[in-house]
């Protein structure tokens, strides 16, 4: 069972979320850019900002979980510290990335998907990074390696242990 | 203005930013002060300059000096070399540019050389974040054309004259497309640029964002006119943050110029841009499932007509033109119909961006005339396979297109020959694939990517291609039988049919292609229960070679305990209890271990 | 933006920083740049040459650097190559004689003989 967000905690995210849906209100069909918005601040899409969100932007709560729940980007489960996503594009597929991947699901123990025990990192299987040149690849909070071998994982993920 | 005597250009694509090229840009900015001279060097941040396995890339001019495989340790030898002293490094250019006495000038390199580069000719010579460096190239001045000189109709004419078709995959009539959404009467209508770029392996849409972004918007003003839209919506995909930064800055830039906003060129026209950002669909790169995100919805795809052209975004008449498509229209307006005419072919006028990938040696994005052969393109321009493997197939079309094998590679690439071969043009993906490659496994890993991203709507495609995909994991295994190939054909067949959009139209495609071209792969998995390339983990078999040691360290290491062998003595592996983890191979310090 | 002759201005002004990078050119003009010809004052005079030729718009001239060309005594010194002639060169250049050079030799075709290295020598 996922703990509840405390959202007197967390008050002044929400003020930062309120004053930028505030900012776009006179847009058109807002739902997306402010569901980006939370998970920005939040780092996932807790329930409470859902149902924050359904009765700031005005529509039903379920559409706003469906909208959450369709689109691979928002999670509304709690991420690791640090996210690692390996490429799963054609490019980086034929030059070995799902061996990248399983080297990894090795290594921390968990499936793709999934966020280790320690909440230090959550392993994803991501669509093209778009860096080919550089196949395959797997981006870590940002930082993108390329050339990638499984016997060179253990290193890299040492970097982020500490 | 201030005049520069060199220019030091350093690629600040995704490709080469992936590997540092910031940092390279950062260091030349400070070593080119401490020589002192900053005030007559320019170092500017570019978009792709294609050749992305070459990469981070720095030009310099005005010798057009081309360096690859840069490290921001040889920067300061460049220069005190290069800049201060005008010996350019040879050591340190692009092997082929240097290889003979004199240097080979850029636009002589193989690479390069079969090149035209129309939608990308931006790409790469200037600074996206510099609005003033797009107008030197002639920016704005299709828009100032068309809103001084032409009316709609005559525009919408001219593109259509030009024959310049949609980029995006389909290949639909541009010109068509205006003039459907011209004559509706509505308070207001929309351009959508469709920048959802979601086959994998394509990348050339994000390059022209990221390198050209003011070509965008020129071209989507200039579609306004034509229609009679005031405003256009750019959907990019959130996982380009690079190109959805340059857009922000491009954006503001036109507006600051009077580019874009109201009464351009004092025509009465007014036309504006907003960005709006996808979330990881790859159903949303389909019309009618972008606009139901653009609008804030679940992006799923629904039947047409309507056609968006007459109920579109919010059920205002609505036209939908892919990066490429926009990028070429105002080279159009400026050099006419007969201009675009002359490179390709006659039904498919014009170049097409090409992301070459995989194995292959000179990844990166090619721009080349419609009807340029395959080969052309694989072996002169991309340099063949690496490691002298042998190539096997090529992939056209990403999760829509098929495999085309070495007997298909003389044919002109153009969007009728792709499709009678059972591929498509898709985006311009270009996966290589040599005989290391199990086309089994790519058909599999495709249908997983249709079975992942299906949005569920229709039955043919959301339950159909799941049950695709479970033969196809049977296969695999080494548990599929002859009938599940004719079950899969069969299947395939009516999910094309009957699919509500392009994603099931398209979906089973690779697994046709491949059925047809490389059928003897299939049925070695399935009558021999042998993976030929040697990739299908469960049909594969980890054997003891005579190198063994007698160690004893795999025997440790297996964790379901199926090796055995005494010290010093060759060991064996029991294949009932092998579960094909690999960390003996791993762990084997002698390669004693292979996979067979 | 209110019309065309505007972005029209605008281009011109802008054509000049950038024109550099197109390498398509039929008039090259070289300048020493080794340590001996920027002790001799070369730096000064190839920014001179470069501004020159962008204000004057000439498209088709390239302004490079190259290392020591062997006659250090003579530096700065700046060599010109047109497609048809042969190559020009000029001795003991400054930034006015730069100047002079380009308005002369680029512009009307006219090559400066007393800075050539045939006057030079002769002295």
């Amino acid at each position: 069972m996922i703990k509840g967000l405390d959202v007197r905690a967390n008050e002044r995210q929400f003020i930062e979320l309120k004053e930028y849906i505030d900012s776009i209100r006179q847009s058109q069909g807002i739902l997306m850019q402010t569901l980006h918005k939370a998970q920005e601040i939040f780092g996932y899409l807790p329930i409470e900002v859902q149902k924050f969100i359904a009765h700031e932007v005005d529509v039903p709560l379920a559409e706003v979980y469906g909208v959450a729940t369709f689109y691979t980007q928002f999670s509304i489960t709690p991420k690791g510290k640090h996210k690692i996503g390996v490429c799963l594009g054609t490019a980086c597929y034929v030059k070995g990335s799902q061996l990248v991947l399983d080297k990894l699901s090795k290594e921390l123990k968990v499936s793709v998907g999934e966020t280790t025990e320690d909440n230090e990192f959550t392993l994803e299987a991501t669509r093209c990074l778009g860096c080919c040149g550089l196949a395959p690849v797997m981006m870590i909070d940002g930082d993108v390696y390329g050339k990638l071998e499984p016997k060179k994982i253990p290193e890299i993920l040492a970097k982020y242990k500490d | 203005m201030k005049i520069f005597r060199s220019h030091v250009l350093v690629c600040g694509g995704t490709g080469c930013s992936s590997s540092n090229s910031a940092l390279i840009k950062q260091r030349f900015e400070e070593k080119i002060k401490e020589l002192n001279l900053d005030e007559e060097i320019q170092v500017v941040s570019t978009g792709c300059f294609g050749l992305c396995e070459e990469g981070p890339i720095v030009i310099i001019y005005p010798e057009g000096s081309f360096y690859a495989r840069m490290t921001v340790e040889r920067v300061d030898e460049i220069c005190e070399e290069h800049l201060l002293k005008g010996r350019i490094v040879r050591k340190y250019l692009f092997d082929e540019s240097a290889r003979e006495e004199k240097i080979k000038p850029l636009s002589e390199v193989e690479f390069y050389k079969k090149q035209k580069r129309v939608a990308l000719r931006n790409c790469g010579v200037i600074n996206p974040e510099d609005i003033s460096e797009y107008i030197a190239r002639d920016g704005y001045m299709a828009l100032g054309k068309v809103l001084t000189e032409m009316t709609p109709t005559e525009v919408i004419q001219l593109v259509k004259d030009s024959g310049l078709k949609g980029r995006g995959g389909a290949g639909f009539s541009t010109g068509m497309k205006w003039s459907f959404a011209a004559p509706n009467q509505a308070d207001q209508k929309y351009v959508i640029c469709n920048a959802d770029e979601g086959d994998p392996g394509a990348f050339m849409d994000r390059s022209v964002l990221e390198g050209d972004p003011h070509a965008v918007l020129e071209a989507m003003a200039i579609a306004g006119y034509a229609i009679g839209a005031t405003k256009g919506f750019i959907y990019v995909r959130a996982e380009y943050p690079i190109a959805v930064h340059r857009l922000e800055i491009a954006i503001k830039q036109a507006k600051e110029t009077g580019l874009l906003g109201k009464n351009l060129f004092n025509s009465g026209f007014d036309f504006d841009v907003e960005i709006r950002l996808g979330a990881g669909a790859f159903v949303c790169g389909e019309e009618t499932a972008l606009m139901q995100s653009i609008e804030g919805k679940r992006g799923m795809s629904r039947n047409k007509p309507p056609f968006p052209a007459n109920k579109g975004l919010w059920g205002k008449p609505t036209i939908i033109n892919n990066v490429e498509t926009l990028a070429n229209v105002p080279q159009i307006i400026l050099n006419g119909p007969g201009w675009f005419k002359s490179f390709g072919t006659v039904k498919s006028p014009g170049t097409k961006v090409f992301a070459l990938g995989g194995k292959i040696n000179n990844t990166g994005l090619v721009e080349v005339p419609m009807g340029t052969a395959l080969r052309e393109v694989i072996y002169d321009i991309g340099g063949g396979c690496p490691n002298n493997k042998e190539f096997k197939a090529v992939q056209t079309g990403g999760p829509s297109g098929g495999c085309l094998t070495k007997d298909h590679l003389d044919i002109p690439i153009d969007y009728d020959n792709l499709t009678a071969v059972g591929s498509m043009m898709g985006s311009g993906g270009m996966i290589v694939m040599d005989e290391d490659n199990c086309m089994v496994d790519i058909a599999r890993f495709f249908l997983d990517f249709t079975v992942d991203e299906s949005c569920g709507k229709c039955t043919p495609c959301r339950e159909g291609t799941k049950r695709m995909l479970e033969i196809l994991d049977k296969i695999t295994e080494g548990k599929g039988t002859m009938e599940d190939l004719d079950k899969l054909e069969k299947l395939a067949i009516n999910i094309k049919e009957t699919s509500l959009c392009g994603l099931g139209q398209t979906a089973p495609n690779p697994v046709l292609s491949t059925l047809k071209y490389f059928r003897d792969e299939y049925e070695a998995h399935v009558l021999e229960k042998r993976c030929p390339a040697g990739v299908c983990q469960s049909l594969l078999r980890y054997i003891i070679t005579m190198d063994c040691k007698g160690c004893t360290k795999c025997a440790r290491i297996c964790p379901v305990g199926a090796i055995e062998g005494k010290v010093k003595e060759i060991h064996v592996i029991n294949q009932d209890k092998c579960i094909k983890c690999g960390a003996c191979m791993d762990a084997c310090t002698f390669h004693a271990i292979i996979k067979k | 933006m209110k019309s065309l002759e505007e972005l029209k201005k605008l281009r011109e002004e802008s054509i000049k920083n950038i024109e550099m990078r197109n390498t398509d050119k039929d008039i090259r003009v070289v300048v020493g740049m080794a340590t001996c010809g920027i002790s001799a004052g070369a730096r000064p005079v190839l920014t001179t040459l470069v501004e020159e030729v962008a204000k004057r718009n000439l498209g088709n001239v390239q302004v490079v650097q190259t290392g020591c060309i062997g006659m250090c005594t003579l530096e700065p010194i700046v060599e010109v190559y047109t497609a048809d002639k042969e190559k020009v060169t000029y001795v003991h250049i400054d930034p006015e004689k730069a100047k002079r050079i380009v308005s002369e030799h680029l512009v009307n075709n006219n090559v400066v003989v007393e800075y050539t290295i045939g006057s030079a020598e002769k002295q």
